[in-house]
Order: structure tokens, then sequence, then C-alpha cells
């Protein structure tokens, strides 16, 4: 299957950090420097993709809206893409299809968020129909019990260690010192991580992505179009979203159980893994082509989960991966160059824009102090809640 | 005057004379078990079942994982104790269902005294009270563990 091209021609973020402003102020910073970078005005942007924030009322519901009126209303078409974590790969999903349908030339996607300080919470208020209320209520499961309860099992089932999952943090720390847009600059040693105090047994502080401000945004351009501009030519060749199928045996947030698996057998590939097979089978590449990927590292742990989820190693082999430093910066197959959630927080409808923000860069040869060399596809892949599964491919 | 006893998940949830049950829906045209109760329809994509009848769920099932929360959750939670102390999970396989159910552990439980594999049994405990009433929630209690939550 093939879903089409469309090429990247502009990137832009605001730093991540705690700033204490709004989230339209951060993706309008973020709009206006992929605008930038592409080299055309906001009137020249024929459709604007706004990825969803839910903690800051109104406005952000609608953040289509929101963007394009901080931008100056200029007649675009819009939309609004809620799909938690995966937020931004829908908003650019969308942009992508606007412009295959030859209803547009060039888009423009945003994410931004403000977000609280400590654990995601669930929206205020009442709410006993809520799946997220309830597991907050009933079992005051914050989303770092999930994680850990992931990496138990990998300790069960893999042997691995407490050690291993501060590779992970050590390693994204250092890719990370290195950019400009993340919030935390400073190397990580093995012990610091090791000596932080434990959040959820076996995961550390230092373990878990914290919450953070953020934004990132891109333009999006017809082919056609964009083969008159200058520099490489950097192609979106899949951006699937997919759900689990029926029965997913794993515990999830925000569930308080799985399903059962009682009349029928649970599919063959993991929900996990179908999402960077279905990016895979829409850009027509494999595992084996890419250059370097940026997933979803929530805890270090789940990076780990994710080597094998996207079929860069065996399962049950990631830390041997990791050990032989073929996913970091000079390694066969760089995973998190940007530094990963590890470095900049959780900015939930900014993150995925950001990754493709930075594999963009990164085949464009642009990622100072961070360059994977000679680098020519690579993956993006994130996993929203609600089974909202995405991924994107990005190539020269 | 004493507080009355009411469960925190209505419908969930329930204690009866014989002890605590998971109370959970079984799809009477394909046999998917649901927990939480699934009213309307069944979740099998290939089943159009809508005839889902109530079912207690089994009290007996085996740790697929666990972890604790060594800091406060954010409301909706409402802590048991000021200062908050720290509590543990287990998710747990139920092998009849073939289903995995998260809960907390009653009081006294820490992730060193649990191991996956580690048979468990439901046991109820307080969650939280609001002076009228005493809100109650499953829990899970290794077997041969002894006393922990609220008895009957
Ligand atoms: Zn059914």
């Amino acid at each position: 299957m093939s879903g089409g091209e469309v090429a990247v021609v502009g990137t832009g973020m605001h730093p991540w950090g705690k700033w204490g402003r709004g989230f339209v102020e951060y993706g309008v910073a973020a709009a206006r420097a992929a605008l930038t970078d592409a080299g055309i005005d906001h009137t020249d942007v024929g459709f604007i993709s706004g990825a969803c924030t839910i903690r800051n009322g109104y406005p952000g519901f609608v953040a289509g809206a929101a963007f394009a009126r901080a931008l100056g209303w200029s007649g675009a078409r819009i939309a609004s893409c809620y799909a938690a974590c995966a937020s931004g790969t829908q908003a650019i999903a969308v942009a992508r299809a606007q412009i295959l349908a030859g209803l547009c030339d060039a888009a423009l996607v945003v994410g931004a968020d403000a977000a609280p300080k400590g654990f995601f919470a669930p929206v205020a208020g009442d709410r006993p129909d809520d799946p997220d209320w309830l597991r907050f209520r009933l079992l005051g499961a914050t989303n770092p019990t999930y994680f850990a309860l992931a990496a138990r099992r990998r300790i069960e089932l893999y042997g691995s260690t407490p050690a291993d999952f501060a590779r992970v943090k050590v390693k994204n720390a250092r890719h990370g010192a290195a950019n400009p847009h993340a919030r935390y600059r400073a190397k990580v040693t093995e012990a610091e991580v090791l000596a932080s105090p434990v959040v959820a047994d076996p995961l550390r502080l230092l373990d878990i992505c914290a919450t953070s401000d953020g934004a990132a945004a891109l333009v999006l351009m017809r082919m056609e179009k964009a083969r008159r501009l200058r520099g490489p030519l950097v192609r979106l060749c899949a951006a699937a979203t997919v759900t689990p199928r029926f029965p997913d045996p794993v515990l999830e947030i925000p569930d308080v159980a799985t399903d059962s698996r009682l009349a029928a057998e649970p599919p063959e590939t993991p929900f996990r893994a179908s999402i960077a097979r279905a990016a895979y089978e829409e850009a027509g590449v494999g595992p084996g082509d890419l250059d370097l990927a940026e997933v979803y590292d929530l805890s270090t742990a789940l990076e780990l989960d994710w080597y094998e989820d996207i079929g860069l190693c065996p399962p049950g082999t990631a830390e041997g991966l990791l050990r032989e430093g073929a996913t970091e910066i000079g390694g066969r197959i760089p995973v998190n160059p940007s530094g990963g959630l590890a470095s900049f927080g959780e900015a939930v409808p900014a993150q995925a824009i950001a990754q493709v923000c930075e594999i963009t860069r990164q085949l464009q040869g642009r990622a100072s102090g961070r360059q994977v060399e000679s680098a020519r596809v690579g993956l993006a892949v994130n996993q929203g809640l609600f089974g909202h599964g995405s991924a994107v491919v990005v190539r020269r | 005057m004493g507080t009355r006893r009411v469960s925190a998940a209505e419908g969930w949830f329930t204690v009866d004379a014989d002890g605590p049950h998971l109370l959970g829906t079984r799809c009477a045209a394909c046999g998917t078990v649901h927990f939480p109760p699934e009213h309307g329809f069944c979740r099998n994509p290939r089943c159009t079942g809508e005839d889902l009848p109530g079912i207690r769920l089994s009290r007996r099932g085996r740790v697929w994982s666990y972890t604790d929360s060594r800091y406060p959750p954010p409301a909706p939670y409402i802590a048991r104790s000021d200062p908050y102390e720290p509590f543990t999970l287990a998710a747990v396989e139920l092998a009849a269902e073939r289903i995995i159910v998260l809960g907390q552990t009653v009081p006294g439980v820490t992730v060193d005294d649990l191991e996956i594999g580690r048979e468990m049994e439901l046991a109820a405990d307080v969650l939280h009270t609001d002076g009228e009433h005493e809100y109650l929630i499953w829990k899970w209690r290794p077997r041969a563990w002894g006393a922990g939550g609220v008895e009957r």
C-alpha cells in the first residue's frame, strides 16, 4: 500500500521547558519558524492543521483555529486533531491528505502545549464515565504505573536490569545536550539515574520523562511545487495510525483491565509492533533501511521495547543493541538523536511533530552537534492512548 | 453513628456474605468476558452480540506485573492517609477469563512481597471515606497473606 508522498519543506520549534505562558504563543513561535524555514508567507498556506491540547480550555480543543487566528485569519482551510499523544501525527496525516487530494499546495501543521507540573491528571470535575478519571480515582494509577508494569515485565521476560534502563537515559541525555530545543541539556551518568528516587518500582525519576511546555511545526508541500525549491528534498512517505487488534493482551493506559482472550487469540503482531509495520508497508521500506529513529521513550524501559517493536532486533535483545552502542549517534542505527522525551519531556500535541522536525533536519544535514552521518531514511513512532498508534516515515 | 459501606465502583464490584466479587459481563453470542462490564455491544470485532448478561469473575489469579506509587497520585485520587503512604499495585491474570485486572494490593504488601506468577486473591478494602460512607474497592491480596482489607 502506498499513501503517496509530500515534501517537508519547513520545520520550527519553540524550546521545551516550563515557561509559564500559553500554548498559542508557543505554537505561533514554532509556526513562524517553520514558515521562515520554508521561505513562504503565512498567507501562502492553504491548510492549517492544529494538534489539540485538552489542558487549556476552549481554544485548546480548536487548536487549528487558535493558531490560525493568532497568525492572522487568512481564509485557509483548517482542521483540529485530537488523538492524545498521537495528535501531532494525526494533524500531519490530515494535512498530507489535503495536499494529496489536490485541495492545497502547502499546509502548516502546528502542535503546542503548556503542561502541568508533576503527573498528568484527567480533566477536573466528577466524571465517572471517563476511563481516564476512573483509573485515577479507583486505582491511583498514574502514567508511570503503566510504564512500570511494562518495565517489570521486561525484567521478568528478558532479564533486563535497572542499569540497562539507566543506559538509555545516559545515551539520550548525551544526545539532548547538543539540541538547543531540548529542555534538559546536562549529561547524566548511570550512577545518577540509579540514585534518583523511585517513582514506580522499578522505575526512578530519571527513567521517566517529565511534563513540559513546548511546540513544533511543519510546512508540508506538494512534491511538484517543492521540487522548485533549493536544498535536499525531504519526503514524507508514510503517516499511519492504527488501532490495536482485539484481543489486546497488554494492559495499556488508561485501562483497568485487558481484553479477555477467551473467545479469540491475540493477533500474531502485537499492537506496538503493528504501528511501525503499518508505516513500513505504506512507505515501502523496512527496518533495515532506517538510518535513524525517533521513538516514544516515555520511560527508559519503553525505549528498549520499541527497538524490538520497530524491528531493529529480535524480542529480548534490545539491551545488547544498546550496550554495543548501535543506537547512539555514530552507531549503526541511532535512536532518539534529538535526545528524545528524556531530554524534552512531554508536550503532548507537539511531540510527534517534534519527532518529524528532528528527522527532517537530520536528513537535511542540519542537526548541528548531533548529526547522524549520511542519514537518508528515518522513522518516528508514538502511541497515543485510547488506541492511537502512529508512525511516520521520512526519506531523502 | 456508623458509616455505610458502598462500592466506589458502582456495578463493577460487590461484597456479599461470601466475600468480594468483580462483576463483569459475558457475551451470549461469542462468550467474550468483559471487565469492566460492557453493556450494549460486545467488543469482539467479529461479533455483533448485544446480549451481555452479568457474571462474577474468578476470585483468584496470578501476578502478571506489579509496581508501586511512591508519590501521591493527583486528584481525583483520594489518599488514604496524611502524610501520604505509598501503595502497591498488581496486575493479576485470571485464568478462567483470560483477562488481566489491575488493582491495589491490601495495605502492608510491598513490591518485595510480590513476584510474577504469585497467586493472589480478591479482597475488599476502604478506598476513601466522606464521613457518611466508606467507599469500598477491590484489592489484591497474596494468597496465604492472612488478614488485610476489610472483612465482613
Ligand atoms: Zn460477542
